[in-house]
């Protein structure tokens, strides 16, 4: 295949980059794997200079206004990662369920999300199978609920900790 | 409300947050926490940790450092495995701050939201809200409007934040090893960055300053001078930290070597800043991904070789003086004009027109009850801290309020780096390495 076609391919699929959907966010590129090939894109963009992850977090889209009564699921993982060489930035996002909230941990890959997979356990509820050190972060162990889930209400909340009278 | 919070009943306690007894810890576990940091092989990491996992049970002792220890910069809690004086494992236990900052930002609008993040790095409040302003600024997509003196208004508050921050550094790592006198110079000098930030701002810390839009106010009369009196005043001073610590044996003793991190590990661990700096990285992001007018003014970005304590102090200082550097140059350029976008949608009107105008007055009353509505979207915004990159991630429905305000903490990913840096050295330079690392527990738990 010579080059001519190879950017003819490119420019008829635009929206195909590691496999996945990409999408323009204000001018940032984000791409869309699935939970199924989400390792698998992560090791590709580590492959492709990616070495870098600088955040890992999620956003619970349940309350939504543009989704609320639409299919699709209900959490999504989201990771900004930066490829030194190239200077560039790129962003993740997984799509999680509300049945089954559990995302394969991207440890091996970037050890760095250590603390930030537990966050988001901790915030959301959502379990990183393989993560070394799957327990809560910011919030005491015996904590009830994920805080940062919609269905979390803000103000006043019962006293929780041991002992303490409510 | 009850039954809100108790709607995943059992999903919690998924493991002790404290650190497991050497009888628990099985070699693969140890090989995960070396091995997956260091990208060794598999027969490496097992061959590196069989020391760790060798040592008898009843020879290691699990003590607590802090949460309250005058060294561990807040409310951090370290669990260190000992034997003798050697540290063997480190685990940091955090959440002792955390006040549910992201929660609350979600309930505040756009125009308050400023008064929220300010708090989250306290040391460098500015800094904070700058990231915040600049990512609603994009989610509107007024990032390119924004008027020439706000953007060097910016820069310039920006970089002598970096300054007082740095400056508070080293008055908190001399304290820690034991220079004390270098923590009553650290102070001083940064309460005269305060000062100029007291009378530009009116408050010390905590500025709201930085709004999305611009800024609050313009720079007040004899601005000029007041910073100029800073700069003219700070390189004698940088001096004499020279010969207090820099130049001095004991000093050098203590840091040198001591907590020491490979380029390859920081980027695994996902450490930015002095600390990524320190290994020979040069990545700033002032310099590699350029934001507000940063590629048009000329500084140095401070690389350490060694990654150890010694550079990542000595960086800091460095970045003190080519802050001076910036700002030098941000005087010289400081152009005339709007402090702020001249948007109605986002800018409140003028107080002198309130009360001549019926419409202002209810434009007012709109903006800061209500707020401005801002487009659907996500973004992503990173800047340089003086910790490393701060980052923040809105989503907005639409509304007022931003449906999700995520703030990528530097401290909070810098803290992973501890365990690493603190593995196989001793206790006493503990104290040495949390210093280090600088982080700010404000930020570490939101």
């Amino acid at each position: 295949m010579t080059d001519v076609n190879n950017e003819a391919v490119q420019a008829a699929q635009p929206a195909m980059r590691y496999g996945c959907s990409v999408s323009d966010s204000r001018g940032q590129v984000v791409i869309h794997p699935t939970r199924e090939n989400y390792i698998a894109t992560l090791k590709a963009l580590v492959d492709d200079t990616f070495v870098l992850c600088t955040d890992l977090t999620a956003v619970d889209y349940s309350t939504y206004a543009s989704r609320v009564g639409k299919p699709g699921d209900r959490f999504e993982v989201v990771l900004n990662l930066i490829s030194l060489e190239r200077r560039e930035r790129i962003r993740v996002r997984v799509a999680v369920p509300d049945a089954d909230p559990t995302l394969p941990s991207a440890f091996d890959l970037y050890p760095g999300t250590e603390a930030m997979e537990r966050e988001v356990f901790d915030m959301f509820g959502i379990s990183f199978s393989g993560h070394p050190d799957p327990s809560r972060i910011l919030m005491p162990e015996d904590w009830e609920g994920h805080p940062l889930r919609k269905d979390y209400a803000i103000g006043r909340i019962p006293v929780q900790f041991k002992g303490s009278p409510s | 409300m009850t039954e809100l919070i108790t709607a995943t009943p059992g999903a919690t306690a998924e493991g002790n947050q404290e650190m497991r007894l050497r009888s628990d810890l099985t070699a693969k576990e140890v090989m995960r926490e070396v091995g997956a940091v260091l990208r060794m092989s598999e027969k490496d990491a097992a061959a590196l940790s069989i020391d760790d996992v060798d040592v008898p049970e009843d020879q290691s002792m699990i003590i607590n450092m802090g949460p309250q220890h005058p060294s561990t910069h807040g409310v951090l809690r370290l669990m260190l495995e000992l034997q003798g004086e050697r540290v063997l494992r480190c685990k940091p236990i955090i959440g002792y701050l955390h006040t549910g900052m992201e929660k609350t930002g979600e309930d505040l609008t756009f125009m308050q939201g400023g008064t929220n993040v300010t708090r989250m790095d306290y040391l460098s409040p500015l800094n904070n809200e700058l990231v915040f302003s600049m990512a609603v600024e994009k989610l509107l997509g007024i990032d390119g409007d924004i008027p020439e003196r706000a953007v060097w208004m910016r820069m310039l508050l920006s970089e002598l934040n970096r300054m007082s921050s740095h400056l508070l550094f080293l008055a908190t790592n001399g304290m820690d090893i034991g220079a004390v006198s270098m923590m009553i110079y650290g102070w001083r000098e940064r309460e005269e960055v305060l000062r100029f930030f007291q009378k530009v701002t009116g408050l010390r810390m905590n500025h709201n300053f930085i709004r999305p839009g611009g800024l609050a106010a313009d720079l007040p009369a004899g601005w000029r001078d007041d910073v100029l009196d800073i700069l003219d005043r700070l390189p004698d001073r940088l001096h004499e930290y020279d010969i207090l610590m820099t130049e001095q044996p004991i000093w050098r003793e203590r840091l040198q070597g001591v907590g020491v991190i490979t380029a390859q590990e920081a980027v695994a661990l996902g450490a930015t800043g002095p600390i990524l700096r320190s290994t020979g990285v040069p990545w700033d992001l002032r310099r590699d991904m350029p934001y507000l007018h940063y590629d048009e003014v000329e500084f140095d970005v401070i690389v350490g070789s060694y990654g150890d304590a010694f550079d990542r102090y000595a960086i800091r200082l460095n970045e003190i003086r080519e802050s001076m550097k910036i700002v030098r140059q941000i005087l010289d350029r400081m152009p005339s004009g709007d402090y702020r976008i001249q948007d109605k949608k986002v800018t409140p009107p003028p107080r002198a027109r309130i009360d001549e105008s019926m419409e202002a007055l209810i434009h007012h009353f709109k903006i800061f009850t209500e707020g401005f509505k801002v487009p659907e979207g996500e973004v992503y915004v990173g800047i340089e801290s003086p910790r490393g990159e701060i980052g923040c991630y809105i989503v907005s429905d639409g509304s007022s309020k931003p449906y999700r305000m995520h703030m990528r903490a530097p401290s909070f990913v810098n803290i992973q780096c501890l365990p690493h840096m603190m593995r196989d050295g001793l206790v006493a330079d503990a104290v040495a390495v949390i210093s280090s690392v600088d982080p700010v527990l404000g930020e570490v738990d939101r």
